[in-house]
């Protein structure tokens, strides 16, 4: 049985020796001066659910999305609607997954047949609208000023393990836990018939319709799944920080997750997940190392670091295999393939 | 009625500064296939060098000290980006399509916080212009209206008559319909590239500085709004096409306009805005004067 599962998820001892390690930091940063990094670690996490689930359509299917923050945002206003509303965690938790997954099929359904660019500043658009809508729409939303949780008796307590989750390191565990089911899923996905239609649209659209793969289907299922990550992350989000406004969810936002992913390296789960660690961790590292005269020279820093990446790396510090053969080949060849 | 006027006069001010802008994304997009994000930050790299100048050179009379600022905030806007792409975008010529793009966030993370370290908050803008109305008709247009109008339609101007009857020019429409041919017919294609960048950060600088002009106050992360709607504007008219952006960029101004006499809350104009975009996109892909372009194989 458990070679089964083996096989089917190809873990390899490093993994679990990473998901052991992540389990045991909190025991070691907890009570220290340090304990204030479980809450970024935290954070990373949630970012590398997001990631992973912009992957499906930046490194799977190589279409461009700018506005994917919005369905973060849809998640963590379906999640802070709901709890207040008396609604239980987990119920929550699925119906907004839902939620955002319908939004996601709704603008969808019109954008998918645009190539490239396009698609990106239609995305663009629709980000910005969604955090416009949220910001001016007053009887639902509370407007710019935001929806907390925190005074309102109606919102249940979170029960995970037969734990009550609610403060940072509980949080962590939780999101860690969804960080590995989202692995898992995304690992799944790129295995399946489903993961190399995704990878042959993106090779090549017209190929991958001679070989009889629906496009826009099999576009649309991509563009939905990934929005389920991203209003699973929202959701989680919501229910720690217990107040959700629309500045948590800027255009800004959405080109970091670009980042992550590219500079991780797209279509690469391993990479993905480190594009995140990467641009969450570094602007606070350096606020250590710099120390307090230099702390706002940070960003200019991390600046500096991404285009150094984009010259040195350009297939993304842990590039998916498939993809940088190709880099090479191309390099070799010379030939240009826009 | 005349309040209708007066808004789409609104409208076309914003919207002529929009397509200034859009230039500069559209004439790098036509060559380099690339969305060259830093451009909303060399626009606003133009409004802070415009300020600078105007501060320093108060003691000037009138009419220098403006021009002296469009000249210092053009001209170093366009060294600005043409040191951008000799660093940032020049060595990824050959690599995948989104490296780039990370390089110019990189350089737009950079560039906003430069300019944070060195003032973070709001600065007044001076006030450079007399705020006289003038009758036009029915209506009234400020007199700083007035001026940003005519010096976008003129630098537009100019423009055109670069890029279509001058060699340079032709060089430009060349590289951008094929590189490779480009360069097989001899033509310097780097620094046409070079050249373009330099442009296109020249229009987007005096951009910076009329659009401060108008609303009177500049932060280091000002580029950012205009920028995308410029950019929108750009894809509106459609992306790659010069005079595209122009036509774009005056529509959206003057759509905003629209959205802000007939919508209840200012904020919705900018939903209206995104929703023509999304509209257009979805019904007319290529932008209103795009071109069709056969996929290649």
């Amino acid at each position: 049985m458990i070679r089964r599962i083996n096989k089917t998820l190809r873990i390899q001892w490093p993994v679990l020796l990473l998901i052991f390690l992540a389990i045991l930091l909190p025991l070691f940063l907890e009570n220290t001066f340090y304990a204030y990094f479980i809450r970024i670690l935290g954070l990373a996490g949630l970012y590398m659910i997001i990631a992973l689930g912009l992957n499906i359509v930046v490194g799977y299917l190589g279409l461009l999305d700018l506005g994917f923050m919005a369905f973060y945002a849809i998640g963590a206003y379906s999640m802070a609607l709901l709890s207040l509303a008396g609604y239980g965690f987990w119920w929550s938790l699925l119906a907004s997954v839902l939620i955002t997954m319908f939004f996601r099929l709704a603008v969808g359904a019109p954008v998918l047949r645009l190539r490239g660019d396009y698609l990106a500043i239609v995305t663009l658009g629709f980000g910005e609208i969604t955090r416009i809508v949220l910001n001016n729409w007053d009887s639902l939303t509370n407007g710019p000023k935001g929806l907390s949780l925190l005074s309102s008796a109606a919102v249940q307590p979170i029960h995970f393990f037969h734990r009550t989750i609610s403060t940072n390191t509980d949080f962590y565990y939780l999101i860690l836990f969804f960080v590995v089911l989202c692995v898992v899923i995304s690992a799944r996905l790129e295995d399946s018939r489903m993961g190399r239609a995704w990878v042959a649209i993106r090779e090549n659209e017209i190929a991958a319709r001679l070989l009889g793969i629906e496009l826009t289907r099999m576009k649309m299922i991509g563009f939905v799944a990934s929005a389920a990550f991203a209003g699973a992350a929202g959701a989680i989000f919501a229910r720690w920080e217990n107040f959700v406004t629309p500045e948590s969810f800027t255009f800004w936002e959405s080109v970091m997750v670009v980042t992550m992913v590219v500079v991780g390296g797209m279509g690469s789960i391993p990479g993905v997940l480190l594009g995140a660690a990467i641009v969450v961790l570094i602007p606070e590292a350096l606020r250590n190392v710099l120390g307090t005269e230099f702390v706002s020279w940070r960003y200019l820093i991390f600046g500096v670091a991404l285009v150094l990446v984009a010259i040195f790396r350009p297939q993304g510090v842990w590039p998916n295999k498939r993809m940088s053969r190709e880099l090479k080949l191309e390099e070799k060849g010379g030939s240009q393939n826009r | 009625m005349s309040n209708l006027i007066e808004q789409l006069l609104n409208g076309l001010t914003l919207g002529s500064i929009y397509a200034l802008v859009a230039l500069g994304y559209t004439m790098v997009y036509g060559i380099l296939l690339m969305i060259n994000f830093a451009h909303s930050e060399v626009f606003m790299a133009g409004a802070f060098l415009g300020w600078a100048t105007l501060t320093m050179a108060q003691s000037l009379p009138a009419p220098w000290g403006i021009i002296l600022a469009f000249a210092v905030g053009m001209a170093g806007c366009g060294s600005l980006a043409v040191g951008i792409e000799k660093c940032a975008y020049a060595p990824l010529r050959r690599a995948p399509r989104l490296a780039p793009l990370i390089s110019a966030i990189g350089v737009s993370i950079i560039l906003q916080n430069a300019v944070f370290l060195w003032r973070n908050d709001f600065l007044a803008f001076p006030l450079v212009f007399p705020q006289i109305q003038i009758p036009l008709g029915a209506v009234q247009i400020s007199l700083v209206q007035l001026v940003i109008l005519a010096s976008s339609l003129i630098l537009m101007f100019f423009l055109w008559l670069f890029v279509n009857k001058t060699r340079l020019g032709q060089a430009m429409r060349a590289c951008s319909q094929d590189r490779e041919a480009a360069e097989l017919v001899g033509i310097p294609v780097d620094q046409i590239i070079s050249m373009t960048f330099f442009i296109g950060a020249v229009l987007g600088g005096a951009g910076g500085i009329l659009y401060s002009l108008y609303y009177g106050s500049i932060k280091y992360n000002m580029g950012f709004v205009p920028g995308m709607k410029a950019f929108t504007a750009a894809v509106l008219g459609g992306i790659g096409n010069v005079p595209g952006a122009m036509l774009g960029g005056l529509l959206l101004g003057l759509a905003e306009a629209l959205g802000t006499a007939f919508l209840p809350q200012a904020e919705w104009k900018d939903v209206f805005a995104f929703g023509i975009l999304i509209l257009i996109l979805i019904l007319r892909p290529r932008g209103i004067l795009g071109e069709r372009t056969s996929e290649k194989l």
